[in-house]
Protein backbone atom coordinates (compact mmCIF):
# COMPACT_ATOMS: atom_id res chain seq x y z
CA UNK A 1 0.00 0.00 0.00
CA UNK A 2 2.89 2.19 0.53
CA UNK A 3 3.77 2.13 -2.75
CA UNK A 4 1.52 4.47 -3.85
CA UNK A 5 2.23 8.70 -3.08
CA UNK A 6 -1.38 10.82 -1.96
CA UNK A 7 -1.76 11.96 -5.52
CA UNK A 8 -1.63 8.10 -7.14
CA UNK A 9 -4.07 6.67 -4.38
CA UNK A 10 -6.58 9.60 -4.87
CA UNK A 11 -6.44 8.93 -8.94
CA UNK A 12 -6.36 5.08 -8.03
CA UNK A 13 -9.53 5.70 -5.91
CA UNK A 14 -11.42 8.13 -8.88
CA UNK A 15 -10.72 5.37 -11.59
CA UNK A 16 -10.50 2.05 -9.93
CA UNK A 17 -12.75 2.24 -7.03
CA UNK A 18 -16.03 2.55 -9.18
CA UNK A 19 -15.28 -1.34 -10.25
CA UNK A 20 -15.02 -3.11 -6.83
CA UNK A 21 -19.23 -4.42 -7.73
CA UNK A 22 -17.42 -6.06 -11.44
CA UNK A 23 -14.58 -7.29 -9.70
CA UNK A 24 -16.80 -8.89 -7.44
CA UNK A 25 -19.17 -9.84 -9.31
CA UNK A 26 -16.47 -12.11 -11.21
CA UNK A 27 -15.22 -13.66 -8.20
CA UNK A 28 -18.23 -14.40 -6.96
CA UNK A 29 -19.18 -16.49 -9.95
CA UNK A 30 -15.78 -18.12 -10.42
CA UNK A 31 -15.38 -19.15 -6.83
CA UNK A 32 -19.14 -20.09 -6.57
CA UNK A 33 -19.25 -18.70 -2.78
CA UNK A 34 -19.88 -15.76 -1.37
CA UNK A 35 -17.84 -15.70 1.62
CA UNK A 36 -14.35 -16.73 -0.84
CA UNK A 37 -15.37 -14.19 -2.81
CA UNK A 38 -14.87 -11.08 -0.63
CA UNK A 39 -11.67 -11.94 0.48
CA UNK A 40 -10.78 -13.11 -2.66
CA UNK A 41 -11.83 -9.75 -4.43
CA UNK A 42 -10.44 -7.71 -1.48
CA UNK A 43 -6.49 -8.94 -2.42
CA UNK A 44 -7.55 -8.15 -5.77
CA UNK A 45 -8.39 -5.12 -5.53
CA UNK A 46 -4.81 -4.68 -3.15
CA UNK A 47 -2.92 -6.30 -6.13
CA UNK A 48 -4.48 -3.61 -8.37
CA UNK A 49 -3.46 -0.65 -6.25
CA UNK A 50 0.30 -2.02 -5.69
CA UNK A 51 0.43 -2.32 -9.90
CA UNK A 52 -1.47 0.40 -10.73
CA UNK A 53 1.70 2.86 -11.16
CA UNK A 54 2.12 0.41 -14.06
CA UNK A 55 -1.30 1.05 -15.58
CA UNK A 56 -1.11 2.79 -18.70
CA UNK A 57 -4.19 1.57 -20.37
CA UNK A 58 -7.24 3.10 -20.79
CA UNK A 59 -9.85 0.16 -20.23
CA UNK A 60 -9.66 0.09 -16.27
CA UNK A 61 -12.29 -2.32 -15.81
CA UNK A 62 -10.40 -5.03 -18.32
CA UNK A 63 -7.21 -4.05 -16.80
CA UNK A 64 -9.06 -4.80 -13.19
CA UNK A 65 -11.15 -8.03 -14.26
CA UNK A 66 -7.76 -9.41 -15.31
CA UNK A 67 -6.08 -9.02 -12.35
CA UNK A 68 -9.58 -10.60 -10.14
CA UNK A 69 -9.36 -13.80 -12.77
CA UNK A 70 -5.44 -14.50 -12.20
CA UNK A 71 -6.14 -14.01 -8.51
CA UNK A 72 -9.12 -16.48 -8.56
CA UNK A 73 -7.46 -18.78 -9.97
CA UNK A 74 -4.12 -18.48 -7.63
CA UNK A 75 -6.82 -19.06 -5.16
CA UNK A 76 -8.50 -21.72 -6.29
CA UNK A 77 -5.33 -23.79 -7.23
CA UNK A 78 -3.99 -22.92 -3.58
CA UNK A 79 -7.56 -24.14 -1.89
CA UNK A 80 -9.64 -26.02 -4.24
CA UNK A 81 -6.76 -27.70 -6.72
CA UNK A 82 -9.54 -30.30 -7.08
CA UNK A 83 -12.24 -28.27 -8.91
CA UNK A 84 -9.81 -27.49 -11.67
CA UNK A 85 -8.52 -30.26 -12.41
CA UNK A 86 -12.20 -31.73 -13.23
CA UNK A 87 -12.40 -28.78 -15.48
CA UNK A 88 -9.84 -29.88 -17.83
CA UNK A 89 -12.50 -32.58 -18.52
CA UNK A 90 -15.08 -29.83 -19.90
CA UNK A 91 -17.46 -32.08 -21.99
CA UNK A 92 -17.58 -34.78 -19.41
CA UNK A 93 -20.11 -33.69 -17.08
CA UNK A 94 -23.32 -31.63 -18.95
CA UNK A 95 -25.12 -32.48 -15.19
CA UNK A 96 -28.79 -31.95 -15.61
CA UNK A 97 -29.05 -29.29 -13.52
CA UNK A 98 -33.33 -28.81 -14.20
CA UNK A 99 -34.28 -31.97 -13.39
CA UNK A 100 -37.98 -32.44 -12.38
CA UNK A 101 -37.23 -32.71 -8.69
CA UNK A 102 -35.23 -29.54 -8.61
CA UNK A 103 -37.70 -27.85 -10.80
CA UNK A 104 -40.59 -29.01 -8.26
CA UNK A 105 -38.26 -27.96 -5.48
CA UNK A 106 -37.98 -24.50 -6.64
CA UNK A 107 -39.76 -22.70 -8.80
CA UNK A 108 -37.77 -19.81 -9.00
CA UNK A 109 -35.90 -18.93 -12.21
CA UNK A 110 -33.22 -16.91 -10.43
CA UNK A 111 -32.30 -19.86 -8.29
CA UNK A 112 -32.39 -22.44 -11.21
CA UNK A 113 -30.19 -20.06 -13.47
CA UNK A 114 -27.53 -19.58 -10.63
CA UNK A 115 -27.03 -23.01 -10.53
CA UNK A 116 -26.93 -24.31 -14.19
CA UNK A 117 -24.30 -21.27 -14.19
CA UNK A 118 -22.01 -22.71 -11.54
CA UNK A 119 -22.77 -26.11 -13.23
CA UNK A 120 -20.73 -24.93 -16.40
CA UNK A 121 -17.24 -25.56 -16.67
CA UNK A 122 -14.94 -22.29 -15.43
CA UNK A 123 -14.01 -20.88 -18.68
CA UNK A 124 -17.43 -21.07 -19.72
CA UNK A 125 -19.03 -19.26 -17.16
CA UNK A 126 -16.14 -16.63 -17.13
CA UNK A 127 -17.58 -15.89 -20.81
CA UNK A 128 -20.71 -15.91 -19.75
CA UNK A 129 -20.59 -13.58 -16.73
CA UNK A 130 -18.14 -11.25 -18.55
CA UNK A 131 -20.38 -10.81 -21.62
CA UNK A 132 -24.13 -11.20 -20.33
CA UNK A 133 -23.69 -10.08 -17.35
CA UNK A 134 -20.46 -7.66 -16.62
CA UNK A 135 -21.50 -6.41 -21.09
CA UNK A 136 -17.75 -6.77 -21.83
CA UNK A 137 -16.86 -6.36 -25.75
CA UNK A 138 -15.16 -9.38 -27.00
CA UNK A 139 -12.03 -7.37 -27.27
CA UNK A 140 -12.34 -6.84 -23.05
CA UNK A 141 -12.96 -10.24 -22.99
CA UNK A 142 -9.83 -11.36 -25.08
CA UNK A 143 -7.49 -9.40 -22.74
CA UNK A 144 -9.13 -10.47 -19.52
CA UNK A 145 -9.48 -14.01 -20.48
CA UNK A 146 -6.13 -13.36 -22.20
CA UNK A 147 -7.33 -15.57 -25.33
CA UNK A 148 -7.53 -14.60 -29.08
CA UNK A 149 -11.32 -12.95 -30.03
CA UNK A 150 -11.80 -16.16 -32.36
CA UNK A 151 -11.57 -18.18 -29.11
CA UNK A 152 -14.41 -15.86 -27.36
CA UNK A 153 -16.12 -16.10 -30.12
CA UNK A 154 -16.36 -19.91 -30.04
CA UNK A 155 -16.56 -20.16 -25.95
CA UNK A 156 -19.24 -18.33 -25.90
CA UNK A 157 -20.98 -20.03 -28.45
CA UNK A 158 -20.25 -23.48 -26.29
CA UNK A 159 -21.05 -21.81 -23.11
CA UNK A 160 -24.58 -20.46 -24.23
CA UNK A 161 -25.45 -23.57 -25.64
CA UNK A 162 -24.64 -25.47 -22.86
CA UNK A 163 -26.54 -22.77 -20.78
CA UNK A 164 -29.08 -23.18 -22.61
CA UNK A 165 -29.89 -26.87 -22.72
CA UNK A 166 -29.20 -27.39 -19.27
CA UNK A 167 -31.96 -24.54 -18.61
CA UNK A 168 -34.51 -25.78 -20.97
CA UNK A 169 -37.37 -27.54 -19.46
CA UNK A 170 -36.48 -31.50 -20.28
CA UNK A 171 -40.42 -31.75 -21.50
CA UNK A 172 -40.01 -29.27 -23.78
CA UNK A 173 -36.33 -29.57 -25.07
CA UNK A 174 -37.47 -31.58 -28.50
CA UNK A 175 -39.75 -28.47 -29.26
CA UNK A 176 -37.28 -25.63 -28.99
CA UNK A 177 -34.82 -27.96 -30.79
CA UNK A 178 -37.51 -28.07 -33.38
CA UNK A 179 -38.30 -24.13 -33.99
CA UNK B 1 -27.63 -29.82 -37.62
CA UNK B 2 -25.41 -27.05 -36.57
CA UNK B 3 -24.76 -24.36 -38.84
CA UNK B 4 -20.80 -23.83 -39.65
CA UNK B 5 -21.39 -20.26 -38.56
CA UNK B 6 -23.13 -20.99 -35.42
CA UNK B 7 -19.56 -21.02 -33.51
CA UNK B 8 -18.45 -17.51 -34.69
CA UNK B 9 -20.64 -14.86 -36.86
CA UNK B 10 -23.73 -16.19 -35.23
CA UNK B 11 -22.55 -14.89 -31.86
CA UNK B 12 -20.52 -11.82 -33.85
CA UNK B 13 -24.04 -11.25 -35.19
CA UNK B 14 -26.32 -11.26 -32.41
CA UNK B 15 -23.51 -9.61 -29.78
CA UNK B 16 -23.25 -6.72 -32.49
CA UNK B 17 -19.29 -7.25 -32.76
CA UNK B 18 -19.28 -7.51 -36.64
CA UNK B 19 -18.19 -5.16 -38.75
CA UNK B 20 -20.95 -3.75 -41.20
CA UNK B 21 -19.50 -6.61 -44.16
CA UNK B 22 -19.63 -8.85 -42.21
CA UNK B 23 -22.65 -8.57 -40.86
CA UNK B 24 -24.68 -7.74 -44.11
CA UNK B 25 -22.86 -11.18 -45.44
CA UNK B 26 -24.47 -12.82 -42.19
CA UNK B 27 -27.90 -11.22 -42.80
CA UNK B 28 -27.79 -13.16 -46.70
CA UNK B 29 -26.71 -16.65 -44.88
CA UNK B 30 -29.99 -16.04 -42.64
CA UNK B 31 -32.69 -16.04 -45.41
CA UNK B 32 -31.34 -19.12 -45.82
CA UNK B 33 -30.44 -20.85 -42.73
CA UNK B 34 -33.32 -21.94 -40.58
CA UNK B 35 -30.46 -23.18 -37.90
CA UNK B 36 -28.77 -20.10 -37.48
CA UNK B 37 -32.62 -18.13 -37.01
CA UNK B 38 -33.62 -20.39 -34.71
CA UNK B 39 -30.24 -20.46 -32.61
CA UNK B 40 -31.10 -16.80 -32.57
CA UNK B 41 -33.97 -17.17 -31.03
CA UNK B 42 -32.55 -19.11 -28.31
CA UNK B 43 -29.76 -16.90 -27.64
CA UNK B 44 -31.75 -14.26 -26.77
CA UNK B 45 -34.48 -15.71 -24.77
CA UNK B 46 -31.16 -17.16 -22.81
CA UNK B 47 -29.57 -13.55 -22.51
CA UNK B 48 -32.89 -11.87 -21.51
CA UNK B 49 -33.45 -14.79 -18.95
CA UNK B 50 -30.26 -13.87 -17.76
CA UNK B 51 -30.73 -10.54 -17.42
CA UNK B 52 -34.23 -10.57 -16.03
CA UNK B 53 -32.83 -12.91 -12.87
CA UNK B 54 -31.00 -10.90 -11.98
CA UNK B 55 -27.73 -12.49 -11.66
CA UNK B 56 -25.29 -9.63 -11.33
CA UNK B 57 -24.09 -9.55 -7.37
CA UNK B 58 -23.06 -6.34 -6.35
CA UNK B 59 -20.41 -6.52 -3.93
CA UNK B 60 -21.51 -6.03 0.11
CA UNK B 61 -21.23 -2.36 1.53
CA UNK B 62 -18.45 -4.38 4.70
CA UNK B 63 -16.25 -5.05 1.34
CA UNK B 64 -16.31 -1.73 0.26
CA UNK B 65 -15.73 -0.29 3.35
CA UNK B 66 -13.27 -2.19 4.16
CA UNK B 67 -10.97 -1.90 0.58
CA UNK B 68 -11.61 1.68 0.87
CA UNK B 69 -9.62 1.58 4.53
CA UNK B 70 -6.79 -0.53 3.25
CA UNK B 71 -6.18 2.13 0.71
CA UNK B 72 -6.27 4.82 3.78
CA UNK B 73 -8.71 7.38 3.18
CA UNK B 74 -7.01 10.31 1.26
CA UNK B 75 -10.42 12.08 0.77
CA UNK B 76 -12.04 11.54 3.94
CA UNK B 77 -12.31 14.27 5.99
CA UNK B 78 -14.91 12.91 8.77
CA UNK B 79 -14.00 11.91 12.26
CA UNK B 80 -12.32 8.74 13.19
CA UNK B 81 -14.90 5.48 13.37
CA UNK B 82 -17.02 5.73 16.34
CA UNK B 83 -15.83 2.57 17.71
CA UNK B 84 -12.52 2.93 17.33
CA UNK B 85 -12.56 6.33 19.34
CA UNK B 86 -14.45 4.17 21.88
CA UNK B 87 -11.78 2.04 22.17
CA UNK B 88 -9.56 4.94 22.44
CA UNK B 89 -11.72 5.84 24.89
CA UNK B 90 -11.53 2.97 27.08
CA UNK B 91 -8.08 2.91 26.63
CA UNK B 92 -7.35 6.36 28.21
CA UNK B 93 -10.50 5.35 31.00
CA UNK B 94 -8.27 2.53 32.09
CA UNK B 95 -5.22 4.53 32.83
CA UNK B 96 -7.30 6.83 34.36
CA UNK B 97 -7.89 4.25 37.05
CA UNK B 98 -3.85 3.45 38.15
CA UNK B 99 -3.76 7.18 39.18
CA UNK B 100 -5.33 7.44 42.80
CA UNK B 101 -6.51 10.31 44.38
CA UNK B 102 -7.10 14.12 43.34
CA UNK B 103 -5.72 13.35 40.33
CA UNK B 104 -8.26 11.16 38.90
CA UNK B 105 -10.28 13.88 37.52
CA UNK B 106 -7.52 15.83 36.31
CA UNK B 107 -5.94 12.47 34.27
CA UNK B 108 -9.28 11.70 32.51
CA UNK B 109 -9.73 15.46 31.31
CA UNK B 110 -6.33 15.58 29.48
CA UNK B 111 -6.28 11.77 28.37
CA UNK B 112 -9.69 12.05 26.43
CA UNK B 113 -8.64 15.65 25.09
CA UNK B 114 -5.67 14.04 24.33
CA UNK B 115 -7.44 11.31 21.94
CA UNK B 116 -9.26 13.59 20.45
CA UNK B 117 -6.83 15.97 19.46
CA UNK B 118 -5.19 13.13 18.13
CA UNK B 119 -7.95 12.46 16.15
CA UNK B 120 -8.11 16.24 14.95
CA UNK B 121 -4.33 16.16 14.24
CA UNK B 122 -4.92 13.13 12.09
CA UNK B 123 -7.73 14.22 10.08
CA UNK B 124 -5.20 17.87 9.22
CA UNK B 125 -2.65 14.98 8.55
CA UNK B 126 -4.62 13.40 5.94
CA UNK B 127 -6.14 17.04 4.20
CA UNK B 128 -3.00 17.67 4.03
CA UNK B 129 -1.96 14.85 1.76
CA UNK B 130 -4.27 15.83 -0.90
CA UNK B 131 -2.17 17.26 -3.66
CA UNK B 132 -0.74 20.72 -3.20
CA UNK B 133 -1.95 20.93 0.62
CA UNK B 134 1.43 20.25 2.11
CA UNK B 135 3.05 23.30 2.09
CA UNK B 136 2.42 27.01 1.46
CA UNK B 137 6.01 28.19 2.24
CA UNK B 138 8.20 25.53 0.03
CA UNK B 139 11.70 25.82 1.62
CA UNK B 140 14.59 23.86 3.32
CA UNK B 141 16.22 26.85 5.20
CA UNK B 142 15.36 27.22 8.66
CA UNK B 143 15.64 31.06 8.11
CA UNK B 144 13.02 31.54 5.53
CA UNK B 145 10.38 29.65 6.98
CA UNK B 146 10.79 31.31 10.59
CA UNK B 147 10.90 34.21 8.93
CA UNK B 148 7.33 33.37 6.86
CA UNK B 149 5.84 32.05 9.91
CA UNK B 150 6.51 35.38 11.82
CA UNK B 151 3.89 37.47 10.01
CA UNK B 152 1.24 35.11 10.44
CA UNK B 153 1.74 34.01 14.12
CA UNK B 154 1.45 35.65 17.11
CA UNK B 155 3.72 32.77 18.57
CA UNK B 156 7.36 32.09 17.88
CA UNK B 157 9.65 28.84 17.43
CA UNK B 158 12.97 28.01 15.89
CA UNK B 159 12.40 25.79 12.36
CA UNK B 160 15.48 23.59 11.58
CA UNK B 161 16.13 21.43 8.67
CA UNK B 162 17.62 18.08 10.24
CA UNK B 163 18.15 16.98 6.48
CA UNK B 164 21.73 15.24 7.36
CA UNK B 165 19.76 13.14 10.66
CA UNK B 166 17.34 11.99 7.59
CA UNK B 167 14.38 14.98 8.37
CA UNK B 168 14.79 17.29 5.58
CA UNK B 169 12.71 20.56 6.38
CA UNK B 170 10.37 20.57 2.94
CA UNK B 171 8.73 24.18 4.58
CA UNK B 172 5.40 25.13 6.28
CA UNK B 173 1.97 26.07 6.75
CA UNK B 174 -0.56 27.61 8.78
CA UNK B 175 -3.40 24.81 9.70
CA UNK B 176 -6.67 24.96 11.92
CA UNK B 177 -7.32 22.55 14.23
CA UNK B 178 -9.21 22.41 17.42
CA UNK B 179 -10.82 25.52 16.79
CA UNK B 180 -7.48 27.55 16.78
CA UNK B 181 -4.37 28.31 14.09
CA UNK B 182 -1.45 26.25 14.27
CA UNK B 183 2.00 26.14 12.56
CA UNK B 184 3.02 22.76 11.06
CA UNK B 185 6.30 22.29 9.63
CA UNK B 186 6.66 19.62 7.09
CA UNK B 187 9.78 17.10 7.04
CA UNK B 188 10.24 14.17 5.13
CA UNK B 189 11.58 10.97 5.96
CA UNK B 190 12.52 8.25 3.57
CA UNK B 191 9.65 8.89 1.57
CA UNK B 192 6.74 9.97 3.78
CA UNK B 193 5.69 13.30 4.67
CA UNK B 194 5.74 14.42 8.47
CA UNK B 195 3.53 17.02 9.84
CA UNK B 196 4.59 18.79 13.22
CA UNK B 197 2.01 20.67 14.43
CA UNK B 198 2.83 23.39 16.97
CA UNK B 199 0.85 25.90 18.81
CA UNK B 200 0.80 27.84 22.17
CA UNK B 201 0.42 26.24 25.72
CA UNK B 202 0.04 26.91 28.87
CA UNK B 203 -0.29 23.33 30.19
CA UNK B 204 3.11 22.45 32.10
CA UNK B 205 4.60 19.15 32.09
CA UNK B 206 7.05 18.04 29.97
CA UNK B 207 5.92 14.20 29.18
CA UNK B 208 5.67 12.83 25.64
CA UNK B 209 2.70 10.87 24.55
CA UNK B 210 2.10 8.64 21.43
CA UNK B 211 -0.22 6.44 19.73
CA UNK B 212 -1.22 5.24 16.50
CA UNK B 213 -4.16 5.91 14.46
CA UNK B 214 -6.03 4.55 10.88
CA UNK B 215 -2.00 3.53 10.55
CA UNK B 216 -0.85 6.90 11.60
CA UNK B 217 1.87 7.02 13.92
CA UNK B 218 1.57 10.44 16.36
CA UNK B 219 3.78 11.35 19.19
CA UNK B 220 2.91 14.67 21.15
CA UNK B 221 5.26 17.04 23.26
CA UNK B 222 5.83 20.35 24.97
CA UNK B 223 8.93 22.61 25.15
CA UNK B 224 8.64 25.72 26.96
CA UNK B 225 5.70 27.06 26.31
CA UNK B 226 4.92 24.81 23.07
CA UNK B 227 3.13 22.18 22.05
CA UNK B 228 4.47 20.19 19.41
CA UNK B 229 2.36 17.28 17.77
CA UNK B 230 4.22 15.08 14.91
CA UNK B 231 1.90 12.77 12.60
CA UNK B 232 3.17 10.62 9.92
CA UNK B 233 3.21 7.13 8.45
CA UNK B 234 6.53 6.72 9.56
CA UNK B 235 7.36 4.49 12.42
CA UNK B 236 6.76 5.67 15.74
CA UNK B 237 11.02 5.09 16.31
CA UNK B 238 11.26 7.64 13.25
CA UNK B 239 8.98 9.80 15.22
CA UNK B 240 10.91 9.66 18.13
CA UNK B 241 13.78 10.45 16.67
CA UNK B 242 12.63 13.76 15.30
CA UNK B 243 11.11 14.70 19.02
CA UNK B 244 14.83 14.22 20.30
CA UNK B 245 16.10 16.76 17.37
CA UNK B 246 13.57 19.42 18.30
CA UNK B 247 14.12 19.13 22.32
CA UNK B 248 18.06 19.18 21.86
Amino acid sequence: MNDLDAEDRLHFEQLVLPHIDAAFNLARWLLRRREDSEEVAQEALLRACRFFRGFRGEDVRAWLLQIVRNTCYSWLEKNRPRELMVEFDEERHLQPVATPESIAITNNDRERLTRALEALPSRFREVIVLRELEGCSYREIATIMSIPIGTVMSSLSRARRQLYFALADPSCKEAVREV
Amino acid sequence: MRCDFADSLLQGYFDCELSAASADEFERHLEDCVACASELVELDILSARLKVAPLYEVAPPSLKKRIRTSLRPVTRTTAIPRQLLWHLLAAAALVVLVIVGWRLRLAFHTDDYRAELATEMVDAHVRSLRPGHLTEIHSSDGQAVNEWFKEKLSFAFPARDFGKDGFALRGGRVDFVDNRSVAVLVYAHIGYPINVFIWPTRERGTSSHAGSLQSYQWIDWRKGKLEFCAISEASAADLQQLRRLFIE
